[in-house]
């Protein structure tokens, strides 16, 4: 692997920049490995990274349907936070904000995180009291979290409009210093070439279509449109099509895919320094390096696979919007796209076995799987390596739907969904 | 946007209507002799299915009724709608469910 340093970079200038090498084997599948992720989105290729550097699994190979990255990791909108009310989703989410913090030096490669802060607006007397309830939750757990008055909330992000003449007044706003924003692809990139480094296979445009299990019932292969690979233990992060590969091994999943829509705005100079959020009227914004307002759209009503959604889903987003940020008004949208998210029936993701010996699955991430990217993928190597959850991710296992142990964010997430 | 033949009121824009999920659930019974993996079975275990999917929609700002679908997730496209209590309809390209 090339590193990347100012001295690299000087040396490559100097020739012209045409000894870069490719920053990951394109590899071909061998017939068996030690283990197998099936999804080539960020938790899955961080996944495979931590297996190798981690737990010493080197013999690993990371399969991606189509390119690695074109999934719900190409397609969010980057935004990082940690703000949860219950103590299961701090601690799982806060372990994710800290690893963000030294990942681009662990990676070598620059993920841009940027912890520029997430302002999450109150309109009404109720919002206010739910955003200090959240607020005292956070700081028990050890999340930093701070309530702004409109001035305050003014003040740090200038063009919020908090006039009392409009539907849905700022009363003030709960604000996350470390929350913030990544570059989406970097994850990506940087996870399938630190993993590829160490001697993980990154294999594109191989679909699986059958998980085979031998006489025990334990998992033994999978088929692909490359042909079979065999191995004893194959982690599932599929995203929005885990049903799907799991369906394949007769496994039912407490999932519901549906469509969830983002848009970006021309590109402007620097204008909004930190994210917005709004459950209340659902506003969702932020500015993207290039200069692009990145805006969130709801998911649609109904499940789907086809990556597409409405545009009264995404007109409904940018009324807030205009209504918040009056400058924005004239801004024309770029472009727009759908992503197929798996939401689980209390919002809270699912890590863990699956009943299949040598079965994993880390999936049921909803809306909001970006932003725990690396805690996700650390959290799933172990225990894929140790065949139990780690601590942190045990209340998170479908255990829970039968012991009636939800984490039910659902109604307490710091999102509406 | 969605255009969506109501059973009841012809076809009306997707904004009208309220999604009810996976269709042909039917709740165990009698509830003090369901297995706990039943109850997980039917409160949360979902089909989720990539093609033709039976599900459940109410014109809930027209009829305000429940009804039926058909509808191909990878393409978002109904193949037939249809009362609550009737059998659900073979539908071209279907697959079993």
């Amino acid at each position: 692997m090339q590193k990347f340093s100012a001295w690299s970079l000087l040396r490559q200038a100097f020739g012209g920049h045409r000894g870069w090498q490719p920053q990951w084997r394109r590899a071909a599948p061998q017939s068996a490995y030690d283990a197998l992720i099936i999804g080539g989105g960020g938790h899955g290729l961080g996944t495979a990274y931590y297996l190798a550097a981690e737990h010493g699994l080197t013999r690993v190979a990371v399969l991606e349907k189509g390119w690695i990255g074109g999934g719900n990791t190409g397609r969010n909108t980057t935004v990082i936070r940690s703000n949860y009310l219950f103590d299961e989703s701090a601690r799982l989410y806060d372990h994710a904000v800290k690893m963000w913090r030294d990942l681009s030096q662990v990676l070598n490669y620059n993920v841009m995180y940027s912890p520029r802060g997430v302002l999450m607006l109150a309109h009404s007397v109720h919002d206010v009291q739910v955003s200090k309830r959240h607020i005292h939750a956070n700081r028990c757990n050890g999340v930093d979290n701070e309530w702004l008055s409109p001035a305050d909330c003014k003040a740090f992000c200038p063009p919020l409009n908090i006039g009392e003449d409009i539907r849905y007044p700022v009363m003030g706003g709960a604000l996350q210093r470390r929350g913030g924003t990544a570059r989406h692809d970097a994850i990506a990139w940087g996870y399938a070439r630190a993993a590829d480094a160490l001697g993980v296979d990154i294999i594109e445009n191989c679909e699986v279509t059958g998980i085979y299990r031998d006489a025990s019932g334990a998992v033994e292969a999978v088929e692909t449109t490359r042909g079979r690979i065999a191995s004893r233990r194959i982690g599932v992060a599929a995203a929005g099509n885990s049903s799907v590969v799991l369906g394949l091994a007769g496994i039912r999943l407490p999932l519901e895919s549906f469509p969830l829509q983002a848009l970006v705005s021309e590109p402007i100079k620097p204008v909004l320094p930190c994210v917005v959020m709004s459950n209340a009227i659902h506003a969702y914004i932020s500015q993207s390096d290039k200069g692009e307002l990145v805006i969130g759209a709801g998911t649609d009503a109904y499940t789907s696979y086809t990556q597409r959604g409405a545009l009264h889903v995404n007109m409904h987003t940018l009324a807030a919007i205009c209504e918040l940020f009056p400058a924005f008004r004239r801004l024309r949208m770029l472009r727009n796209w759908g992503g197929i998210v798996d939401v689980s029936p209390d919002r809270s993701p699912i890590i863990g076995r699956t009943g299949v010996p040598g079965l994993y699955v880390n999936c049921g991430w909803g809306t909001g799987g970006f932003k725990a990217t690396p805690g996700s993928a650390h959290l799933f190597a172990w225990t894929i390596a140790h065949d139990e959850p780690h601590p942190i991710n045990a209340p998170f296992t479908l255990e829970r739907f039968r012991e009636g142990l939800l984490i039910d964010e659902a109604a307490a997430a710091a999102v509406a969904h | 946007m969605l255009l969506i033949n109501c059973p009841y009121c012809g076809p009306r824009p997707e904004v009208e209507f309220g999604y009810g999920g996976e269709a042909h659930i039917a709740r165990p019974t009698p509830p003090e002799s369901v297995s706990a993996e039943d109850w997980v079975a039917f409160l949360y275990l979902r089909a989720n299915r990539r093609g033709v999917q039976a599900e459940r929609w109410r014109h809930v700002r027209g009829c305000a009724r429940f009804f039926n679908a058909l509808r191909d997730t990878t393409t978002d496209q109904f193949l037939a709608t249809y009362r609550c209590g009737e059998a659900r309809p073979d539908a071209a390209g279907s697959t079993t469910p």
